[in-house]
């Protein structure tokens, strides 16, 4: 039975445009026919045929349905691009709106609707108001959706011409069908207005319970999903409403399963017999269990609801937890979703089959269903403190089996277990240290030194097994380092000898003197005033009791979880997050394709923090929250600002006196960020930013005096920072009068002060003037301002240099919100900022471009820029003999691709 | 807002686009270039179905060599997207003959085209029965087998069939010999620990139903389930009949059925569609007759040699038997040698799903059969593996058999002509996922 269709994508030798362009003005039907599908293949498969606009639209008028139907599908996709032409079309549309067959009066409407061109919509108010009084109810239906397309186009006018007022006539229409159509639309249309435009009444409810038994399954989710904005008046309206609903359960629809749970659940908040709630809940559970043997995508969004679902009524599914044991041929997401279900309805009752389930998880071999069973049975036994031993028996065996990173993600959970249930399981610790020498990840090392140092009295060795870490203490990640830091103190306050006092002292001194990190540096000095200044307090401070923990890892607050079940069955309820989370308001501008991929990019939803509103200088603002104590030092700074000036020589490590100011210099430029607010700076605001300029790094910096006095002789240092940058001349800023401001390009040079550890593009400033306090501040420069003029690579020696490198070294990262759309504006773009091109090619439609940047020290990067013009995300690899500024390189590269 | 699309995509494996439709104006025309670039190029593909990519969510299934890509960007009815995907394609099977395919789709692209027109409109799905699309959505070369009419002559009521109440059956339809066959197939699932505990067994059965009945008849169907004949006791005022009655955890219907109906009198009632059709859809999780027990015993010897033995006994009655048995074993990957002894059946090692399969073509009822084989492994100094395999799955059907224990006690059909129907009903049990752990 099936098709031939295939032939009309071939193609001929001849110009396909302008033999198409004969064969649609054949004379045969046959041929004109055969000619419209051939246009629509090419359609199809994207090649460009609006040119043949006039001759298409000629065949419209046919009393070939299918012809006609093809000529319409072409006018869909090409009316917005030939407006013009596109009123040709319109004489054919009222004629056939008015054609004794329904169904191509249905396919007029339908299709007018689906053509967003102004002139077109002016036509369609005469034919639309017929149709919905229409004798033909399919027809109807039509229109009834007719009107919200309309209503999306221009609202004014289904206002003006009173389409409104019958669409809700058609509430009351006899054929449920066209009820449920025309509730659709209601709704849509609501949605998208302020005013009120379809509240249920009591009256209307029935109608719409009524048609419910009646109309198609697809009618019955509209229909559902209406009342779901319903506000039952009392416990009454509410059971009465949840009889007619329930026999919807037992639809083999699951859209038509959801939406009647998400009804009966809104209702149940009303409803106060508790015999009907628990009746409820008994006859929603099977219904629910059963959407787990559709297609797994169903089972997903089923899973996603069900986690919504047990957070609020528990009881619905406490006795089916065997449903949710994985298949082994599970699609991994279906398997995660169980297992999280399957931890919100451990109990004491099935705890024992629920560990042996996640036992045999924690076997498999996917690694991060691994990690999270395992981490599943460290949940339960927080949650479950009667299971607590035994979950902690299964957590032994798995470790002893060695697997790494079932090792790891133990010792994770075991950390916290200790402080749900404090002095109890310690005994286990020995068995830990077995495996100290295999940990790699940050989090797994930071869980194993928080335990040695919260029980230093109970290990004999502990002050060895710390310090086996702390050899590497500069090289660690800054989890572990705090970490090793808080340990050491706990140790040396708990076994106060000399071996814990000399790692002290190793530990103080690298977290003070040698590390960049703020977080480390303030945990660090508190720790060693209140050691030298008080042992006692200290002890009191560290060894403090901890309050205990709790399994609260993904609750929902309640607000939340109320807003989302009243969403079930949505893609909010699947994201668990509020519908404006991720929903743009903001209608797509008209279809200039890359107007509209840009528009995409900035109302989407976006995790990270804005990226600055200038794309070409990326502000101060992106990516603060991995430096979150950047503004603390100032902010502390008012608070106590006696001793700080005395601080000042230690803290900073600086050698050289402060620089005085000389003449003063004023430069304009984009606005500069913030980096300290004038609420900081007691009424002095300081902008700043990096910048370069023919191939010289500046610090442009700006003042602004908001005292009621005039400030002078400022001067500024800079801390040591990885590329040693520091300032290559005095600061020129004349004395500023209240309100008066200035701004100056500082000069900066590279000098031998370069600081050690992990390199950041952090520049940690002091700025002082002769009236106030020593101001500091940090400022978060990017990577690209680096970038040497001398950063273009030969072909060859590009190639070259990309083989010798390991792959080991290569490291690629997704810019999701990036939209290259021209490559040769890109290209250049990029070389302003000193990435320079090497070569394209193309990869199926992807353009892949190779570039090329060197930072001081001779450091090259080697990137490679994988993008689809137009389309919004890029992909970058980066290879690069210095791993460890790959994170500052992609931070810096992204914006420069926006 | 039940709003289930805002464009549709079917793409092949390599991502090119065979046919698309846009419903709503707030997706860019190429958002598909999104998809490519983000999930199917990228690890990403089968991690989750449901992603999103700048303001759009992209909702996406893959179908035989087909990725059908559903794009929105207002808060949509994801149930309802999946399923309109799920119901599109079984009608485009319907359409094509059963095939559904990249060929399927670009052989029959202006009939995609036209009923993607037909069942959504503006992101709100319609009508998809395809026998009443049937009626008036027609092609050259795929024409329905009871429409001999030209297809641009529409049936004179076919609006009215589409809207109607019972918008799954046209009238007028006439058959010499009325017919209605039910075929009971039931799936059975099993999850047994390797010392025999069951840990999880259900059983998902469907009714299907073939009919060839003229008019509008009403028809009611009777199983022996506890519920119906406990409601239909109390309404006839006597007592139960004794027999062996089974308990239905959950049911499912054709939108044919009354489910008001079903909720008041537990009766299931219903006009049929014509031709073939899933009636109902259930599930048990209580008193399973499991047809098959497995019982392995492997044994490791030193580091390159493994004895396995796996027993299987049907439980099921003597006079009937299974056919297709297939129990696949797995072994570990560096498997080097096999050998092998069965008292029925072939075995082989099958290197590409690391499994010993073993096939047993018929197996009678209260009988068993053991497979004992050797393996030998290439030693590996390798890392440290896992301690777990992967379960023994096991694949039968037999005839003549539920392992719910579900029976049809009766059809009744009525028509107002008052006709007689014959009746056929077969059983049948398949493997669901059926797996011993080892």
């Amino acid at each position: 039975m099936s098709g031939h269709d295939s032939k009309y994508f071939s193609t001929t030798k001849k110009g396909e445009i302008p033999e198409l362009k004969e064969e649609l003005n054949s004379q045969y039907k046959d041929k004109r026919k055969d000619a419209v599908k051939k246009v629509i293949a090419a359609m199809t498969v994207g090649k460009d045929v609006s040119s043949l606009f006039t001759d298409v639209v000629n065949c419209m008028q046919t009393e070939n349905l299918e012809l006609k139907k093809l000529v319409y599908l072409y006018l869909i996709n090409y009316a917005k691009s030939q407006p013009d032409l596109a009123i040709l079309a319109v004489n054919t549309f009222v004629k056939d709106s008015q054609d004794p067959n329904p169904l191509i009066r249905a396919l007029a409407v339908r299709t007018m609707g689906c053509i967003r061109v102004d002139k077109i919509t002016e036509y369609l108010c005469d034919p639309l108001q017929r149709c919905l009084k229409d004798d033909d109810p399919y027809v109807r239906k039509t229109a009834a959706i007719c009107v919200a397309k309309l209503y999306d186009i221009n609202a004014e006018l289904v206002e003006d011409r009173g389409f409104l007022e019958a669409l809700k006539d058609l509430i009351s229409d006899n054929n449920p069908m066209v009820v449920a159509n025309a509730v659709a639309a209601l709704a849509e249309i609501q949605e998208s207005s302020v005013r009120p435009i379809f509240e249920i009444t009591s009256h209307t409810l029935t109608k719409l319970l009524t048609a419910l038994n009646e109309c198609t399954e697809w009618g019955q989710v509209f229909i559902l999903d209406s009342l779901s904005r319903y506000k039952a008046t009392d416990a009454r309206d509410a059971e009465n409403i949840v009889e007619r609903v329930t026999p919807r359960l037992q639809h083999a629809n699951c859209a038509v399963v959801l939406s009647a749970v998400k009804i009966i659940l809104l209702q149940m908040e009303l409803i106060t017999s508790t015999d009907v709630v628990r009746n409820l809940c008994k006859k929603m559970a099977p219904p629910l269990v059963t959407l787990l043997s559709a297609e797994p995508e169903i089972q997903y969004v089923a899973l996603r609801n069900i986690n919504l679902i047990v957070q609020k009524r528990p009881t619905i599914l406490a006795h089916e937890i065997k449903v949710f044991f994985c298949k082994y041929n599970d699609p991994i997401y279906v398997k995660m979703e169980k297992l999280e279900i399957m931890i919100k309805l451990a109990s004491d009752r099935n705890i024992d089959q629920v560990l042996l389930e996640f036992k045999e998880y924690a076997t498999e071999v996917d690694v991060d269903f691994v990690r999270k069973a395992v981490r599943a049975i460290g949940r339960c036994a927080i949650k479950l403190d009667r299971a607590a031993e035994r979950c902690i028996s299964v957590l032994l065996e798995l470790i002893k089996i060695k697997v790494n990173y079932v090792v790891q993600e133990a010792i994770i959970v075991i950390k916290d277990i200790f402080r749900r249930y404090p002095n109890t399981y310690e005994s286990i610790i020995a068995t830990l240290c077995e495996s100290l020498d295999n940990l790699d990840e940050p989090e797994a090392k930071a869980s194993m030194i928080w335990i040695i140092g919260e029980y230093a009295e109970r290990i004999d060795n502990a002050d060895e097994l710390l310090e086996s870490f702390l050899e590497t203490f500069p090289e660690e990640p800054a989890l572990v380092q705090l970490q090793l830091l808080t340990a050491t103190v706990k140790l040396f306050l708990k076994k106060p000898t000399e071996g814990p006092q000399q790692m002290i002292q190793a530990v103080l001194n690298n977290a003070t003197v040698e590390t960049d990190n703020p977080d480390l540096r303030d945990r660090a000095y508190i720790y060693w005033r209140l050691l030298s200044t008080d042992p006692e307090a200290a002890k009191d401070v560290v060894l403090a009791e901890k309050p205990v923990i709790s399994d609260d890892s993904n609750q929902l607050d309640p607000s939340l979880l109320d807003e989302l079940l009243a969403n079930i069955s949505t893609l909010s309820s699947v994201y668990h997050k509020p519908p404006e989370a991720f929903v743009s308001r903001v209608k797509a501008a008209p279809r200039a394709d890359d107007e509209e991929f840009a528009d995409a990019g900035e109302t989407g939803y976006s995790e990270s923090p804005s990226q600055g509103v200038d794309g070409s200088s990326p502000s101060s603002s992106a990516g603060t929250s991995s430096h979150v104590p950047a503004k603390q030092p100032a902010a502390a700074a008012p608070a106590a600002p006696a001793p700080i000036p005395d601080l000042l020589g230690d803290l900073m490590g600086l050698d050289n006196a402060l620089v005085p100011v000389d003449e003063p210099t004023a430069t304009s430029g984009p606005p500069l960020p913030v980096v300290l607010p004038s609420t900081t700076g007691q009424g002095l605001q300081i902008s700043a930013q990096l910048v370069r300029r023919d191939g010289q790094i500046f610090y442009d910096i700006s003042f602004e005096n908001g005292t009621q006095g005039v400030l002078d002789g400022f001067m500024i240092q800079f801390n040591k920072n990885t590329f040693g940058l520091a300032a290559g001349g005095p600061l020129q800023v004349p004395p500023l009068q209240p309100g008066d401001s200035s701004r100056t390009l500082l000069p900066m040079v590279f000098s031998q002060n370069v600081s050690t550890g992990a390199p950041n593009s952090l520049l940690q400033v002091a700025v002082k003037n002769n009236q106030q306090p020593v101001w500091y501040f940090n400022d978060k420069g990017s990577l690209h301002v680096f970038f040497g003029e001398d950063g273009k690579m030969e072909r060859t020696s590009f190639l070259e240099a990309w083989k010798s490198l390991p792959d080991d070294n290569e490291f690629s990262k997704e810019f999701p919100n990036s939209v290259i759309n021209s490559i040769d504006a890109t290209i250049e773009h990029l070389s302003a900022s000193n990435v320079f091109f090497i070569a394209k090619r193309r990869n199926a439609n992807m353009d892949v471009l190779y570039l090329s940047a060197k930072i001081p020290r001779g450091i090259p990067f080697l990137i490679e820029l994988t993008a689809a013009v137009g389309v919004p995300g890029a992909k970058c690899a980066v290879k690069t003999p210095n791993r460890e500024y790959v994170p500052l390189f992609f931070e810096a590269m992204e914006p420069l691709i926006k | 807002m039940p709003v289930a699309a805002s464009a549709i995509y079917f793409l092949n494996l390599r991502g090119d686009v065979l046919i698309n439709r846009l419903y709503r104006d707030d997706v860019g025309g190429n958002m598909v270039d999104a998809f490519r670039m983000h999930i199917m190029q990228t690890k990403e593909l089968g991690t989750c179905p449901v992603r999103q990519i700048g303001g759009c969510s992209f909702l996406y299934m893959r179908i035989s060599n087909v990725y059908i890509v559903i794009v929105v960007s207002s808060n949509a009815n994801v149930s309802c997207a999946f399923k309109f995907v799920v119901e599109a394609v079984a009608l485009f099977k319907s359409y094509f003959g059963g095939t559904f395919d990249e060929d399927a789709i670009r052989n029959n692209f202006v009939l995609i085209y036209e009923l993607l027109d037909e069942i959504m409109d503006f992101g709100y799905p319609q009508n998809l029965s395809p026998e009443i699309l049937k009626l008036y959505i027609t092609q050259e070369g795929v024409r329905s087998p009871f429409s001999s009419k030209p297809s641009d002559k529409p049936v004179p009521n076919a609006t009215l069939q589409v809207t109607g109440a019972v918008g799954w059956r046209r009238e007028g339809l006439v058959y010499k010999k009325n017919e209605v066959f039910l075929d009971i197939v039931e799936s059975v699932n099993l999850l047994m620990s390797s010392k025999g505990n069951v840990l999880r067994c259900d059983v998902t059965g469907k009714i299907l139903m073939k009919c060839f009945l003229s008019g509008m008849p009403d028809l009611k169907l009777g199983l022996n389930d506890k519920i119906g004949l406990e409601k239909e006791a109390q309404l006839k005022s006597r007592p139960a009949k004794s027999g062996k009655t089974i308990e239905l955890d959950d049911v499912t219907f054709h939108q044919c059925v009354n489910l008001t109906r079903f909720n008041s009198e537990k009766t299931v009632s219903f006009v049929p569609p014509d031709g073939e059709f899933e009636l109902m859809k259930y599930r048990i999780t209580e008193g399973v007759n499991l047809p098959f027990r497995v019982l392995p015993t492997i044994k490791e010897l030193g580091r390159t040699r493994m004895e396995i033995n796996v027993k299987v006994k049907s439980v099921f009655g003597a006079k009937m038997f299974a056919l297709g048995v297939v129990v696949k074993v797995p072994v570990p990957k560096q498997t080097a040698k096999t050998s092998f002894q069965t008292t029925s059946g072939k075995a082989k090692y099958n290197a590409s799903i690391d499994s010993l399969v073993w096939k047993i073509r018929k197996f009678p009822g209260q009988t068993e059969a053991t497979m004992s084989a050797e393996v030998e492994l290439i030693s590996t100094m390798g890392e440290k593996k896992l301690a777990n395999r992967p379960p023994i799955q096991m694949e039968f059907q037999v005839p003549m058999f539920t392992a719910s224990g579900l029976r049809v006690r009766f059809l009744k059909v009525w028509e107002k002509s008052g006709y007689n129907t014959v009746e056929w009903v077969r059983y049948i049990t398949r493997a669901g996922s059926y797996e011993i752990r080892c």
